[in-house]
Formats: structure tokens, sequence, C-alpha cells
């Protein structure tokens, strides 16, 4: 005997732009099942038309986050056990528009991470030969920073994104951290151009919503502070 | 491969919606893509790069762990040569010597690339990129120990080149295209003038014209039911180059990594026992002492798979269950936390196994196809499979056999296939450009592909997409995994021949245009059996045993008949074979022990 869950599934169809919720009862019986085998099997055997996008199904390419009981996770990498309720309200990541049922379209996220120059800036070419040297130490600097893979779970579940569109959120400021920690990185005072600012340094009210939902378990709030006290040391 | 009919009434009209034109479209936006991508945008082309999923960065690239092979002697004496012997040695001598000569010699530059465009690789005490022992890479050709050659970023090296590629490529402003999904290509006989997308987000056919056309779709290991690749692994690239008159190289031969964790078969990086890990059977034995006696669990591939599979089959696996133990906890929490996090966090998530304090359960799981679409060794499409250019068309990555891997694949050499040859392919592109040119389209050019969707949108039968899927990938796994024989390949071969009549009645209730996953999800069902049938047909023809090709009942290698590649075409009437031969132009095959 399995577990009985209950879903209740946002609905969004573009053909009528209508929203909608369905309502699925789905058995589970093997004790390793995901959110997304669940998922799965309601789309391959109850109704083909429930829309979700996943890819890797091991946790590392960030395609699966949905919102369920009010939380974003990512589907593949929750095990139904773990969660902690049989009735689950699934909506799709807030803040960003739907495209169909449980797909958004987050090209919001590109743009934002677009504008905190997500690059290596050198002024000069490196010797083509050799690698630049990084010690060991200035190399762990980027470890919680690098890891994040652009799930959304984080800026759909930042209060301050929901109301300020134009923060340019937890994912783009972390991805922003990672570069400005880099030893081999140049680019400090073009970026703080754009991110000692409202919009962004500072549009972080530090509730730390981000850091609750990684499923990587990074902290973009902590990056968001440390950018703050690199850009008052750059100041004084 | 029967062209699909129309069916005339209730059709579901499939919309042209638009006509793109480009210098180059690159088509999959994994290493191999993003690599051509920044070599064709830094060289003044106007490059569009597109992806099926929704971002470059959800390429499958991402989950490769361990690292990235290359001969930099970071911490100890390394050679190109020691890799390359390693490499021809690991493909049971059916790699093209010509092309590993120059997968090992680029390895070096495209590893110093990656550092200088960023890529966070871990560091040696002396601040240079830090390197991990890796199954068959060792010293001295193959006379020595396990060398330190794979370049890693703790277990999350796929991660950080694909990003670092990405990151390059926006730096550049490549043009991308997410959610559009290659479904066939323009061809004028053996010259390519783009190719017919589907828009998964808006729904409708887009025509991509280019002068240079680059299939990087990567590989097909959802064919299994078994595997550590993403579920959008589905051929795709080489149904389309197949369906355009081209062979496919090599298909017989495809990888089943030794360390799947148990029963979904996710990847447990090689890194694992490269860091000094064991596999255990249920007698606690370290096994590969039987199969592998001087190179133990860092043999290659292959070898560890049929070793696991063997301890299995003879009812040594934990408790007599189909999995045995890959052991990490001597090598202590710091070492794993640092060099390994990503596989524990997968381990905890998936098995629910924490290694600091348990052993891994693990399972042979289907990882990598050494064939694909042949190329020359700057990724140019060979029509005949030898020597016949296809003008404007070019393939590199996973999908492609160029061939450097030949009968089986050495760890850490799939990154670096990736992005020496998509390195190479761009700046094979740039160097042609000037020699290519715009085709005309034809009215008729999206017809083919209006026609396959029209099809799965149309048909009224009754069959489940996943009922077919299911009988695929359990008749793959069952009888052309990593053991074969002909009496299983011969059951496949029944088995394709029941799909084929399944896919005739297979029925879709969505008739959404708009981000319809049931469309594609059949559209990329059917890539997957024209995958599956170039594997099994190739693996019951070659009648030895080779690297991955374990024929039971031909147990082995057969040099004097089988020291070729295969080349399978096929088109509405069957299936044929052609043969070419080997490149031998440094080692002289040897028996292959470890």
């Amino acid at each position: 005997m399995g577990n009985l869950y209950k879903l209740t599934i946002f609905r969004y169809d573009p053909d009528s732009n209508k929203t909608s919720t369905s309502k699925y009862e789905v058995e589970v019986t093997e004790s390793h099942w995901t959110l997304l085998d669940v998922f799965r099997y309601i789309k391959n055997n109850l109704d083909d038309t429930l829309t979700f996008r996943y890819s890797c199904g091991q946790g590392i390419c960030g395609s699966c986050a949905v919102t369920v009981n009010g939380r974003s996770i990512l589907a593949c990498e929750t095990q139904m056990k773990f969660l902690d309720s049989f009735d689950l309200v699934i909506e799709p990541l807030r803040g960003f528009p739907v495209i169909r049922d449980l797909v958004v379209d987050h090209s919001l996220l590109d743009e934002k991470v677009r504008a905190v120059m997500p690059w290596l800036v050198c002024k000069k070419d490196p010797e083509s030969d050799k690698e630049r040297y990084q010690s060991i130490d200035d190399r762990a600097k980027l470890d919680g920073l690098y890891e994040c893979i652009v799930c959304g779970s984080c800026i759909a579940a930042c209060p301050t994104f929901w109301k300020n569109k134009t923060f340019l959120g937890p994912q783009s400021l972390l991805y922003a951290c990672r570069f400005m920690l880099d030893s081999r990185d140049e680019g400090k005072n073009e970026r703080f151009e754009t991110l000692a600012d409202k919009d962004g340094i500072y549009g972080c009210h530090t509730i730390f919503n981000c850091m609750e939902v990684c499923p990587k378990e990074l902290n973009p709030g902590k990056a968001i502070l440390e950018l703050r006290k690199m850009f008052m040391n750059e100041e004084s | 491969m029967e062209d699909p009919k129309i069916l005339t009434e209730n059709v579901v009209d499939v919309p042209l919606r638009n006509v793109h034109k480009h210098d180059v479209i690159i088509i999959g936006a994994g290493l191999a893509g993003l690599w051509a991508a920044i070599k064709c945008k830094s060289a003044g082309l106007d490059t569009a790069c597109m992806t099926k999923l929704s971002m470059p960065q959800r390429s499958h690239s991402t989950a490769a762990q361990g690292g990235i092979a290359a001969s930099l002697g970071s911490l100890e004496e390394d050679h190109w040569e020691w890799h390359m012997f390693d490499t021809v040695k690991g493909s049971d001598f059916l790699a093209d010597q010509d092309a590993a000569e120059i997968l090992v010699k680029d390895a070096i530059t495209v590893v110093r690339e990656y550092e200088h465009m960023g890529a966070p690789f871990s560091r040696t005490p002396d601040g240079l990129i830090a390197q991990r022992k890796f199954g068959g890479h060792v010293k001295d050709f193959g006379r020595g120990g396990p060398v330190l050659r794979a370049c890693y970023a703790a277990d999350r090296t796929g991660h950080v080149l694909l990003h670092t590629l990405w990151q390059k490529a926006m730096e550049l402003g490549v043009r991308f295209y997410t959610e559009m999904f290659a479904v066939s290509l323009i061809t004028d006989g053996p010259k390519c003038a783009g190719v017919v997308t589907w828009d998964t987000k808006n729904g409708g056919l887009h025509a991509f014209k280019a002068k240079g056309t680059l299939i990087a779709t990567g590989g097909y290991g959802r064919a299994w039911k078994i595997t550590a690749t993403s579920y959008s692994y589905t051929a795709d690239g080489q149904y389309m180059a197949l369906r355009a008159g081209v062979p496919l190289e090599d298909m017989e031969f495809f990888q089943f990594h030794p360390t799947g964790l148990f029963d979904r078969g996710i990847l447990m990086t090689e890194g694992c026992r490269g860091e000094g890990g064991f596999l255990i059977n249920d007698l606690g034995e370290r096994f590969m002492k039987d199969y592998a006696p001087a190179k133990m669990e860092l043999a290659p591939r292959d070898i560890v798979s049929r070793a696991i599979t063997s301890e299995i089959e003879a009812g040594r696996g934990i408790k007599g269950g189909p999995y045995i133990h890959l052991d990490i906890r001597h090598l202590g929490a710091e070492i794993i936390n640092t060099r390994l996090p990503q596989i524990r966090e997968i381990s905890i998530k998936f098995a629910g196994v924490d290694p600091i304090q348990e052993p891994i359960p693990i399972v042979p799981t289907a990882h990598y196809s050494m064939g694909g679409i042949p190329t020359d060794v700057d990724g140019r499409v060979l029509f005949d499979g030898k020597s016949q250019i296809f003008s404007g068309l070019y393939a590199a990555g996973e999908c492609a056999c160029v061939s450097v891997h030949g009968a089986n694949r050495l760890g850490c050499n799939s990154t670096l296939d990736a992005s020496v040859f998509g390195r190479r392919c761009g700046i094979a592109i740039v160097k042609d450009f000037p020699n290519l040119e715009h085709l005309p389209l034809e009215e008729d050019s999206a017809k083919m592909a209006s026609e396959e969707i029209g099809f799965i949108l149309n048909q009224k039968g009754s069959i489940k997409p996943e009922e077919i899927r299911n009988e695929l990938q359990t008749g793959m796994q069952n009888y052309v995994a990593v053991f074969r024989e002909e009496k299983g390949l011969s059951k496949m071969v029944s088995v394709i021949g029941d799909m084929h009549n399944k896919m005739s009645q297979m029925y879709i209730s969505d008739k959404t245009l708009a981000y319809n996953t049931t469309l594609m999800e059949a559209m990329e069902l059917r890539h997957l059996i024209a995958a599956a049938e170039a594997v099994t047909y190739g693996a019951l023809s070659r009648t030895e045993s080779r690297g991955a090709q374990a024929r039971r009942d031909f147990p082995k290698r057969d040099d004097e008949n089988w020291l070729k590649h295969t080349l399978y075409f096929r088109d509405k009437s069957g299936f044929r074979f052609d043969y070419k031969d080997v490149n031998l132009s440094r080692f002289v095959p040897e028996e292959r022990k470890y």
C-alpha cells in the first residue's frame, strides 16, 4: 500500500487565455518517487495536457522549479516522502509571466543577470601558454557562489522583487558576487556603477527567503551583504 | 522511418511562423555548440545558437562531474603522447589515431582557454589547475600507475565549463533562440541550407537559413531504462542527419558508466574512484582484483561495467540484489565535502544515503554514445561517411563521431571531445565561410517537418506514447546493454518492428500548439527509436567483442574481420551497412589488458 496524494494544480490555457485548477489523486507506492515522477505519471496516464518543464532529472539543470504549498522547490529532486503534506497545491514560480500551466517565461532572469556583466573582466589578455595563478584560498572564496543553476527559485521567493520588478534580484546579485570576489577579475568599478543602487545591492531588504528556498543551499542574501561591504570599503 | 501520411479530415494546421537568416546556425547549446558559437561570433559572423531547452545552461553538459582530461602536468610528469596512447588503448584500437592525436594536443590549449575565460577550476597548492586520477589514464604508455590528468572544479566540472562558455557567448552577443526544437535539415543533395524548427513556446514552425549549420545536440541515453542522461537526450541531431542521407558511424558502441546511483542510474562520478573509492560486492570483496588486477577500480569503464554486471549475475550483488556498493567512506568527510560535494548531495537526496556514513548503492547506467554523425577532424559532416564533404553542414560533441573514442571512451574525454571539436568546428566554419553560400529556400522546405508534426497531432490511434517508450527502454535495457548476444538482439529487432506498428497508432489528446510537451516527447520518441535501431542492428552485425560491444556469443576481438568502422545508412527502403578503415598512424593494436 502506498500513500495517496491529492494534487491541486494551477492551469493556464494560452489558447483560451483562461486559468483554472485541476485535481488529481495519485497513489505513490515507490518510496523514492519524486514530485517529477508524480507529474510524469499524471501526464503519461491521466492527463497528457498537463504541462511542466523538466530536463536533467537530477537537480542540476534548474528546469523544474515550481511552487508547492507556497514554497518554490525543484520537482525532480524532491522525494514525495519529504513533503510535509498529502494535500499539495502546485503553482508556477511566482512573479513570472505564465506561458502554460506550470511553465513560466523566465527571460527576465537573463536580462537581469546580463546587467551585472556576468563574465570575467580582464584588462589584458593572459599569457596563452599557461593558466593564471589562483591560490586555493582565493578559489575557496567562490564556493557557495559559482554553483547557481539559475532555477529562479530565489527570485520567485523575493518579496522585494514582487513589489519592485526593476530590482536586480538575488540570482543576478549572487552571480555578480561570484565575479567580484574572483581574484582574477578586474571589473569591480564597472560593475559597481550598476550594482550600487536601490535596484541593486541596496534594494535587498535582507529577508533571506532566497537562502531559505535555494535548492543548492546557496545564500544570495549573504552575497548581497558581501557586495555592500565591498562597496563601503571601496568608498572609504 | 516511413514518411508519415497526413490524414485529411480535421487536420490541426501547422503554421510556418517566420523565416530567419543568419551566417551560422548552431543547434544545441552545450559545450560543443557554445565553443563553436564563440569562435564564429569572435570572427565577426552573425551567429545564432538554438536550444530546445529553456536556457543554454540547462544543456546536459552540465551533468559532467569528474573533469576534463589534459596532460598539463600540474602535479606530476605527463605527456600528450601518454594521453593519446591511453585514449587509443581505451578505444580498443578503434579510434582514428590522427583524430586522437589532435584531441590530446588541443586538450592543453582548450583547458587553458577555459581558465582564461574565467572557469573556476579547483587549484593545486601552487595555484595551478588541480588534476585528479581517472580510469584508464596512466603513465608511460600504459606501463605506469594512474596519472593526475583530469582537470576539475570539485565534482561540478561540466557545470562550470558550460556556465563559463555561456557567459562568454553572452559577453560577445551571440543570438540565442531558446525552446526552439530543430526538426529537419533543409538540404539539396549534400548541401545544407539551414534547418526547420518547431517553436515550442508559441507552436508553429520556423525556417532558419544559414551558410553554416552545426548539429551539436548530444546523445540519446533515454533509449534505455536506467540512464545517467537528461530526459532531453533523445538523438534529435542523429535523426535529422539520417533523414538527410548521412550515415551514422559505430552506433553499436554505447557506453555504460559503471557507477549509476541505484536504481535510477544518476551519475556517481568516476572521480569517486579517482579519489580512491572502492567497489565492493556482497562478500565485502574489492572484486575488481578478479577482472583488472593491475588497475583495479581505475580500469576503463567498459571493463568495470562488465565486472559489476558479472558480479550481480553471479548473485554477489548486495544481499543478492541488482546493485553493488561504491564505498568512499575511507576518504573522510573533508575530501568528500571539498572534492565530491555534489555526489554527497545527490546520494542523500535520491537514495537517502550519506556517503560519509554509508556505501553508495550503484549499478551500470546508460551514459554515452561513442558513435554518431561521421565528421572529419574539423567537424565537417561526411555525406558518405568517408570523404565526401556535406557542404555547409557540421557536427560536434556527443552526436558526432570523429572518431576519437572508438569502441570505448575514457572518462574526462567527453567534455574534452565536445570542447576540442566544438572549438575546431567553429574555426573551420570561419575558414570555410568565404566559400559557403546561402542556398535558396524551396517552397516545400518545411514540408518534412510539417508532415511529421501533423502526423502526430492528427493521428487517430489509441496507443499512448508512454506505452511505446516503455517498450523501447525495457527492450534496450534487457537486450542491448552491457552484454549482448544474438538471441537477445534478435528479440530487440522484433520489438522494433512492433514499435513501428504502434507508432502509426499513437494518439495524443493534447492538440494545443503552444507549449505542447506531449507533442515534443512524441517526436523525441521517434528519434530515440531511430537511434536504437542503429545501435541494435550494428550490435547484431558486428560479430566480435570490442570495447563497449561485448558479445557473449563472440567473446573475442576479431581484428582480421572487424578492425573497421561501421557506417549505418537508413532510407525508406531499409538500412544498409558500409565500412571504413581505422586510421592507425602511431600505435599498433595489441591485446588490451589492465
